[in-house]
């Protein structure tokens, strides 16, 4: 079976699956669509699993797969996943039927549990197109993500990069609040020129490698080999960076996040924040610090302090906001900025960190904007003033946001907790500064949701919110897979840990870095067990 | 590998080093004390409505069952040799990233099992009085999720074999503080204390991680065998980075200045959890983590004289608010605080005060659970009123909590020979023997603490009535007493009969030994002094709450040190003031900042192209001769360009 | 034979065309003005063939009157109609499809 397509089938399925539900007639509250759909990523989950049961932990590209596809300019159809890359296929995934699942009926012509008060709310608006199309748009998305994931060929990678843009744009702008047109051309603006700042760099690329003995190529395995030179590869890493960033988010490119999120569907926020977003983080490690390790060890100083400025604006945003989904919004700013950070300290521990922190962000997020979403589809607002005592009406509501949220401010025994302590562990080896600005995110980070929580959660339960109901059999079994990883991976991350390091290991000899001695240099033995 | 046991190797280094055997026999069931309450949390929380009925015995059985199995594991220690008590149980690898290695390891050695037994033990008896004190509330099965939730997060605290080991323990701790201090969520005031609580914590988790970083940058691990294996070899000035960053944990956790301001706060929640985390166990973490740390504070002198300063001022500030709250669970706070200083102020004086800190830590868990237990016994029987104005007299309606929290006042104020004297008294004893004015603060605490606790228990229990009119004070259901019984005897014999002397040689593989310094007065006079000092302190509380009248209402024509006392020295509004605010203004600004600035670069580009494009099409007139009139001045522009290039 | 009195010639038929689509309003005049200035353009184009002793110019030549036959009918059905419902040939008239 080491032959099979793996990678290329992950991105066939649901693309093949979206064009059949978009295909299937459209009669109001169908759920045939649905289901296929759901299927259709269950399916494409029970892949995945079987292709990474093959993984070995060695570091290197496996899978792969690599036919010509633009022979002049040297373009590949070439897929093949590290550790790194593995990790975040997975989460795609494992995210698609559990989004699919939550958003159940949000696509409905009016959202059934909101009928009563969509009418007036502009946090929910009816759906512009069918719920066929949103069910497409999304398997269309995994396809995609999967691609991003799995590209090792620059010009395929961009390819797919642009092409992401597409679903999400239509899933924001057709289905969400009532500022969603403009949050949609706002999130398509900015990452098109992002993308048109990679672009120039791409041609670069071209232009470069055609030069080098072995002629025009864009596999990232023949450009890593590369020696760029100093300017040429310095140009090259900021326009690849700055795509990056703005994909990330980093501050200052990071005010479409919050206005997206604030009018998407939770759905939809799940999969672009916990998904697409991470094509920022990890173009970052694959092409910014593998291409170019000395612009990279060049920028490291700027993109440090954007990064921890990143950690602390993110999250002091998210505490002065009283819209829900746009605070989630701004704790992904503050979290992105650890990944950041984690990446261009460039040791081990951040690196790992930053590359666990990628997984986790993806789970807590997911779970924390699903729970809000299912309690602000109750009440038809987003805003957290008029929200209050909700635990007693509804305690298992009240109990999956509190788990989310305690994952969100990475408490010890959730998943987050241990690539956040890696990363600040990485960024003191690499600056005691940074780390200490850094740290003080965890503080903010308890502030921001415990505030949440305190305010929509307790105290006397008000008027509105009497009767409303606790989640369902639907909701929770869409959560509940979400929270059982985090707790899992809390306390026992070795098998993602043990995918990711290898990787790690080889993007440390790329960028020509070694972790550090202990001051202490002399290790004595460990204790008896060893 | 070194086959040195560690008491001798101790000799070697200065500081003792972790050195732990492989567990074996009994030992290796070392993992089910903490298995099991985590076990009945997640039965308890997960179970939902149909363990209603029997979750709160399950609660009560899975940490008695601990505490009979560390009872076990503690006769099994004391059967082994002297020099080898130490037994490490390793678990599973909890993450790996380069070099660095973070196992999930549990240390059993003559410190865990002192507090092991600690906490299950008043553990088992506050679950048990909690049986009875939560009976009516329709939420009890999830108190006891919780509750056995904190005791798998103490226990973990304790038994990690590693820095970050302790974190997962602390932060469970934490959260389980955060979610019984909320217990009564729909109360604003409770849901509030229990954010505030949580937050202050995580201001001193700052000091754990980047006290856990700075370890394993000097050192490669976080593990304690590593980590004290090689202290000595690590310069000063790092140690002494170290000691002040987990000196900034411990203040958090433990409530000590200048993050104290959580304690009081933290009242709003149900009795029992005041007696359990905010008395007897959680708060003292902070004491356990730096003298579970003595291999790092015993190297640096800086370090420990900021341990110092931080409880001298802190068992000073605790007392004195302590005695101006009208609140028995605040005044009993305060106390707590204060108590605390005094074992923080221990940990400082360094291997002279390791063992005492823990020998004072064990007897205020005693007493101290015992009158916030009385105190819950009292508010029991009075329709949950707090306000000692309103008790009185209760000794006769309530003989069994008087006569218990009688002996826990005894207790808590040193009179020979109940608990409270053997290890407050050292500590003086031994404050005095390294520097005078830290000795004097101790003393005049010492003062200040029989001042207050005379003044709660005449309030409470003597004077005459002032109940409600509707409040008809009874004495507790038996599940309640028997609790108090046992803590009572506890706190009147846990001192001298068990504790005493034994602490100090049982710990000192664990924290060192030291030059015993004698003071010229002598150990006796000391005491003798001490006595009187308490003395007076209860004559002048005799003297304004025992001979006069008590007022229904709080006097509000008061000195000014008596409205500094009751605003709790103004912690909350210093923080208040110079940090929230500003914090929210701050914010607010950076809101606007955030929309018009930043947001408004982009907005403001993309605005900037409309408007120029709305300008440029003007030009789309719709008329056809202008835009043919158009098409030919392009084309003589061209052809001028192209003139001009051909003939320059 | 000189190609230079050819070149005037379309020169000067160009200009004229040219004039007649800036400043006449009667759609059929300015249609006959275009066409006027396609057949200049196309003189232009044969003189140079032959001057130059290739058939490249005299096929585009033929690729112009293809196009310009092309235009004629396209262009005449919209001024027809343009003309049915508006009752006026006037090309200021039809001016909605501005801005």
């Amino acid at each position: 079976m080491s032959n099979f397509p793996w990678l290329s089938v992950l991105i066939a399925v649901p693309i093949v699956g979206a064009v059949v539900v978009q295909a299937l007639p459209r009669r109001a509250n169908a759920a045939a669509p649905k289901q296929i759909a759901f299927g259709v990523s269950l399916l494409t989950l029970v892949l995945g699993l079987v292709m990474a049961s093959g993984y070995e932990n060695d570091g290197g590209m496996q899978f792969t797969e690599q036919h010509t596809w633009i022979k002049s300019f040297g373009a590949h159809y070439a897929v093949g996943v590290d550790g790194i890359g593995l990790t975040l296929v997975l989460l795609t995934l494992i995210l698609t039927p559990v989004v699919l699942l939550a958003s159940w009926n949000d696509a409905d012509p009016i959202p059934l549990d909101v009928r009563d008060v969509a009418a007036e709310s502009p946090h929910v608006a009816p759906a512009r197109w069918s719920p066929n199309a949103f069910f497409a748009w999304m398997l269309a998305m995994e396809g995609l993500a999967v691609g991003v994931f799995a590209a090792t060929d620059v010009f395929l990678f961009y390819v797919f990069f642009e092409a992401t843009l597409i679903p999400i744009y239509f899933l924001v702008g057709g289905y969400g609040g009532a500022g969603r047109a403009r949050a949609a051309v706002k999130f398509l603006l900015y990452s098109l020129a992002g993308g048109l700042i990679m672009l120039a760099s791409v041609i670069g690329l071209y232009v470069v490698s055609a030069k080098s003995s072995g002629g025009a190529t864009y596999l990232v395995s023949e450009l890593s080999k590369i020696d760029f030179g100093t300017d040429t590869g310095r140009w090259l890493f900021v326009g690849f960076f700055i795509a990056f960033a703005i994909k990330a988010p980093m501050f200052p490119v990071h005010t479409w996040l919050p206005d997206t999120t604030e009018n998407a569907t939770p759905g939809t926020s799940v999969l672009l924040v916990s998904v697409l977003d991470k094509i920022g983080t990890f173009g970052m490690i694959r092409f910014c610090l593998e291409l170019f390790p000395e612009a990279s060890r060049w920028a490291t100083p700027v993109v440090v302090t954007l990064a921890v400025v990143s950690v602390i604006y993110g999250a002091l945003m998210a505490i002065g906001s009283d819209n829900i989904p746009r605070l989630i919004g701004y704790t992904s700013v503050s979290h992105f900025g650890f990944i950041v950070l984690g990446i261009f300290v460039m040791n081990s521990q951040g690196l790992s960190g930053a590359n666990l922190y990628m997984f986790n962000h993806g789970l807590s997020t997911a779970a924390l904007f699903l729970v809000t979403g299912f309690l602000i589809s109750r009440r038809g607002s987003a805003l957290i003033s008029d929200f209050g005592g909700v635990e007693k009406v509804a305690p298992v509501l009240a109990g999956v946001f509190l788990v989310s949220g305690l994952a969100s401010l990475s408490l010890p025994g959730l998943s987050p907790f241990v690539s956040e302590f890696l990363v600040i562990v990485g960024a003191f080896s690499h600056s005691v500064v940074a780390a200490a600005f850094a740290v003080t995110g965890i503080v903010l980070a308890a502030i921001y949701i415990l505030l949440m929580y305190q305010r929509t959660m307790t105290g006397p339960t008000r008027p509105e919110i009497v009767g409303m109901r606790d989640l369902g059999t639907r909701e929770i079994a869409a959560v509940a897979p979400v929270l059982l990883l985090i707790v899992i991976f809390g306390f026992f991350p070795k098998p993602l840990l043990s995918v990711i390091n290898p990787s790690v290991d080889h993007t440390m000899s790329q960028v020509d870095r070694h972790d550090p001695a202990p001051t202490v240099a002399e290790q004595s033995p460990e204790g008896a067990h060893q | 590998m070194s086959l040195v046991p560690s008491s001798l190797a101790a000799l070697h280094s200065g500081a003792p080093v972790v050195h732990a055997a492989s567990a074996d026999g009994v030992f290796s069931l070392l993992w089910l004390v903490v298995a099991l309450p985590a076990l009945g949390a997640a039965v308890l929380l997960l179970g939902g409505r149909r363990t209603d009925r029997w979750g709160h015995w399950l609660g009560v059985g899975t940490v008695a069952v601990s505490f009979l199995l560390s009872l076990v594991l503690f006769f099994a220690l004391v059967g082994r040799d002297s020099g080898d008590r130490q037994v490490s149980q390793h678990l599973w690898t909890w993450f790996t990233a380069g070099k660095y290695t973070v196992n999930l390891d549990l240390l059993y050695d003559q410190l865990s099992a002192v507090f092991l037994l600690l906490i299950t033990g008043v553990g088992g008896i506050i679950h048990l009085y909690s049986v009875g004190y939560m009976e009516h509330d329709e939420r009890r099965r999830r108190f006891f999720g919780y509750l056995n939730l904190f005791v798998a997060s103490m226990l973990t605290l304790v038994l990690a074999a590693d820095y970050v080991g302790v974190f997962l323990g602390w932060e469970g701790v934490g959260l389980a503080s955060y979610l019984l201090i909320g217990f009564w969520q729909y109360k604003p005031s409770a849901a509030a204390a229990a954010k505030k609580a949580f937050v202050i914590n995580r201001v001193g988790d700052i000091g754990l991680s980047l006290g856990s970083a700075l370890i394993f940058v000097t050192f490669g691990s976080t593990s304690f065998a590593v980590v004290s294996a090689n202290a000595d070899k690590a310069s000063s000035g790092t140690l002494t980075a170290i000691g002040l960053l987990l000196l900034l944990a411990a203040c958090g956790k433990s409530a000590q200045f200048p993050l104290q301001t959580w304690l009081l706060d933290a009242m709003e929640g149900p009795t029992p959890v005041s007696a359990l985390i905010h008395a007897a166990t959680m708060v003292t973490a902070g004491v356990y983590l730096i003298v579970r740390s003595n291999f790092i504070f015993s190297l640096t002198e800086d370090a420990r004289t900021g341990v110092v300063i931080v409880g001298c001022i802190t068992l000073l500030m605790g007392a004195i608010i302590g005695c101006a709250k009208d609140d028995i669970k605040k005044a009993l706070a305060g106390s707590t605080m204060s108590q605390i200083g005094y074992m923080i102020l221990a940990a400082g004086l360094g291997p002279a005060g390791y063992a005492l800190a823990i020998f004072h830590l064990l007897t205020h868990g005693f007493f101290k659970a015992n009158m916030f237990l009385g105190a819950g016994s009292v508010m029991h029987g009075t329709n949950d009123d707090v306000n000692m104005r309103h008790y009185g007299a209760l000794q006769k309606a309530m003989p069994v909590t008087f006569v218990t929290f009688a002996i826990g006042y005894l207790a808590i104020i040193g009179v020979p020979p109940f608990a409270g004297f053997w290890s407050k008294d050292r500590i003086i004893e031994t404050a005095f023997a390294d520097n005078f004015v830290v000795g004097l603060c101790a003393l005049v605490g010492a003062g200040i603490t029989a001042f207050y606790m005379t003044r709660l228990m005449l309030m409470t229990f003597v004077t005459e009535q002032r109940w409600e009119p509707d409040v008809h004070p009874h004495e507790s259901p038996r599940v309640m007493t028997i609790p108090l019984i046992a803590l009572a005897a506890l706190s009147a014999l846990g001192g001298f009969l068990i504790l005493n002397g034994w602490i100090t040689d049982w710990l000192a593989p664990v924290v060192g030994t030291h030059e015993e310094k004698s003071l010229a007065i002598g150990a006796l006079g000391m005491s003798l002094v001490t006595l009187v000092v308490v003395a007076i302190g209860i004559a002048i509380a005799w003297t304004f709450f025992g001979r006069r009248a008590v007022p229904r209402e709080a006097p509000t024509q008061v000195s000014v040190f008596t409205r500094a006392a009751r605003a709790e020295l103004y912690g909350d509004a210093f923080n208040e003031e110079v940090i929230v605010k500003p914090g929210y203004t701050g914010i607010r600004g950076l809101s606007v900042f955030d929309g018009s600035f930043v947001d408004g670069i982009a907005e403001g580009t993309a605005s900037a192209f409309g408007g120029m494009s709305s300008w440029f099409r003007l030009a789309q007139n719709g008329f056809v001769r202008s835009y043919a009139l158009a098409v030919l001045s392009g084309a003589a522009l061209v052809l001028l360009a192209l003139l001009a290039v051909n003939f320059s | 034979m000189s190609a230079t009195p050819f070149i005037v010639l379309s020169a000067i038929l160009f200009t004229i065309g040219c004039l007649g689509v800036l400043t006449r309003r009667n759609a059929i005049v300015v249609f006959m003005s275009v066409e006027l200035m396609l057949n200049a353009s196309n003189l232009a184009l044969v003189t140079f063939s032959r001057a130059n002793g290739n058939l490249e110019g005299q096929i585009a030549a033929f690729f112009v009157m293809v196009v310009a036959a092309a235009e004629v009918v396209v262009g005449l059905a919209i001024i027809m109609t343009i003309f049915r419902t508006r009752r006026s040939a006037s090309v200021d008239d039809a001016s909605l499809l501005k801005y």
